[in-house]
């Protein structure tokens, strides 16, 4: 997306206004994870955020930060697909946010591991779609989510963090 | 170093040679006595839980009786099954487990209070409201608790958790939880509006920017005495597991003759509540002590319990793994701790088991040291800014 190209920061925030609207005008769904990276600025304005991005090989990460201390790092693919999604912060994140199309898979997994009754923990969700783990206590809570089909060649679970 | 380790090791052997606690798995624990007398004294109870009967058992799940009555009166329910929560803050008790007429806490505009906490594994929702919490001989007058369940459907802010409810108690399993955790409040400075709302008799819930006074406060500060952290004390359990075990809950830290440090080791903890775990030369900055995660949970290679068994996200190693980790509070106190994590499906596989030494299972990001930890040693928990004879809060000492 052009708007990811170094601009100042009030023109981007001005571009990425004006994206919202029309993202949210003409795509009620509008996605993080399994979206195209422009759903990174999307999270950006919904949090509030200041962000940061760093080009590795075959990916790019987008790391917003939020002034409660939530940091957010989407990682978006070459072709420009978010792949996965990896935090921290005191408090969980907006999941519906950033899983999008994936928010119900998620919520339907994680009430199906409550369900398997073994208390108190962190949740693990791995499924051939979506593997999401996310653990910590009030204060200090991460995880990460993401798609194991939309991996790039080469990154492994462990870089995403 | 060497001088050390040998030492510990040598110590380690003397306190195996002559007594019988020694299965907990750590180098560093001796044989502890447990306190069972005091004012400052409550029993835990380590079992399946309140929700057992109904076909829902709890693992290494410590529980505690906590007396709630409405402000001023000796109108009072006394609630079992609480579970004890060194990761958390404030006492949350299920409106199912108790009946009582608690005055509700009103936001400015006078709507009642409601809270929507989230933890790992599920979300508590329910009114705030004001009661006199007594455990043991400690009694916290007038403060706020949240009551779990209620009619009012939860505000979309705290749905987008995405997060399983724990708001029965087949799902919560147990019938509150006392968090009594490093925190004085339960949300903390800067609370985000998705914790706290207010709720009108007829409109949507909106999130609300409580503040640190009118937030859940961990009840151990607000006691008379006792007031600067806590003390769990387990026994040992043996690496096959057991049906249930018995120790006490000690309030106060170096403020009676039954509750000193004893030569435990000070490990300080940063401003989230982390100090430093390091496994196979990894570090783990936002490592934690919680005595209500119900297992030992770290980045590992071990073989994890297939995702479609009972036991998704448990370890299932063919053989128990010995492994050995550093801890490393803030104030660069280190300390080893040696741990073993057996196959899950053998430990559940006796259903009347509830506790479990060598319990473990998979997280990614840092490590999570349950109730496991607590077995056979003790462990104390110091809240934040409050002043001990390990120096003040926040730490974990042991």
């Amino acid at each position: 997306m052009s708007e990811e190209r170094p601009s100042s920061i009030k023109s981007r925030v001005l571009v990425a206004g004006t994206a919202l609207v029309i993202l949210v005008a003409a795509l009620p769904l509008w996605a993080s994870l399994g979206g195209d990276a422009s759903s990174v600025q999307t999270d950006q304005l919904h949090m509030q955020g200041t962000r940061q991005m760093t080009t590795r090989q075959s990916y790019t990460v987008h790391e917003i930060r939020t002034a409660t201390g939530m940091v957010v790092r989407e990682y978006a693919s070459s072709a420009g697909t978010v792949f996965a999604i990896a935090w921290h912060g005191p408090w969980p994140p907006d999941m519906r946010q950033l899983l999008g199309s994936y928010f119900e898979q998620y919520v339907q997994a994680a009430k199906a591991q409550s369900a398997a009754r073994m208390g108190r923990r962190p949740l693990m969700i791995e499924q051939p779609g979506l593997v999401v783990q996310s653990g910590g206590h009030p204060r200090a809570f991460s995880g990460k989510a993401y798609v194991p089909d939309m991996l790039p060649t080469g990154v492994r679970a462990e870089d995403i963090q | 170093m060497k001088e050390l380790r040998t030492f510990l090791i040598f110590s380690v052997s003397v306190a195996c040679t002559f007594s019988v606690g020694c299965g907990g798995g750590s180098s560093s624990k001796t044989n502890n006595v447990i306190t069972t007398s005091g004012a400052n004294v409550a029993p835990i109870t380590v079992n399946a839980g309140p929700a057992a009967g109904d076909g829902f058992s709890a693992v290494n799940a410590a529980f505690v009786s906590v007396e709630v009555c409405v402000p001023g009166t000796s109108n009072c329910k006394t609630i079992d099954d609480v579970l004890v929560d060194t990761g958390s803050s404030g006492l949350r008790i299920l409106s199912s487990a108790f009946s009582l007429p608690l005055p509700p806490q009103n936001a400015s505009d006078g709507n009642p209070v409601y809270e929507c906490f989230p933890f790992v594994s599920g979300y508590t929702w329910g009114p705030v409201q004001t009661a006199d919490v007594e455990i043991a001989g400690e009694k916290a007058s007038s403060t706020t608790i949240e009551v779990i369940g209620t009619s009012i459907t939860p505000p979309s802010g705290c749905l987008d958790f995405g997060l399983p409810p724990s708001n029965s108690v087949d799902t919560l399993l147990a019938n509150g939880i006392l968090g009594i955790g490093l925190s004085a409040q339960d949300c903390g400075p800067g609370c985000p509006t998705s914790i706290y709302y207010e709720c009108p008799a007829s409109g949507s819930c909106q999130g609300i920017s409580e503040s640190l006074t009118q937030q859940l406060q961990n009840p151990v500060t607000l006691f008379a005495a006792d007031n600067n952290g806590v003390i769990i004390e387990l026994p040992a359990v043996p690496t096959a597991g057991e049906p249930s075990v018995s120790g006490s809950l000690v309030f106060g830290i170096g403020t009676q003759s039954n509750n000193g440090l004893d030569g435990a080791k000070v490990y300080t903890a940063d401003e989230s509540g982390s100090f430093t775990t390091t496994l196979s030369g990894t570090a783990y900055s936002q490592s934690f002590i919680d005595s209500g995660s119900n297992g030992f949970f770290f980045p590992s290679t071990i073989t994890q319990c297939p995702g479609n068994s009972n036991e998704p996200g448990f370890y299932c190693p063919a053989t128990t793994q010995n492994l050995s980790a550093t801890n490393q509070g803030a104030n660069g106190v280190k300390g080893t701790v040696n741990f073993s994590v057996a196959d899950a499906a053998t430990l559940f596989a006796n259903p009347s088991d509830s506790a479990f030494s060598d319990l473990g299972g998979t997280f990614s990001g840092a490590f999570d040291w349950g109730l496991p930890f607590f077995y056979g040693q003790n462990v104390f928990v110091a809240i934040e800014g409050a002043s001990t004879p390990g120096g003040p809060g926040p730490y974990w000492a042991y």
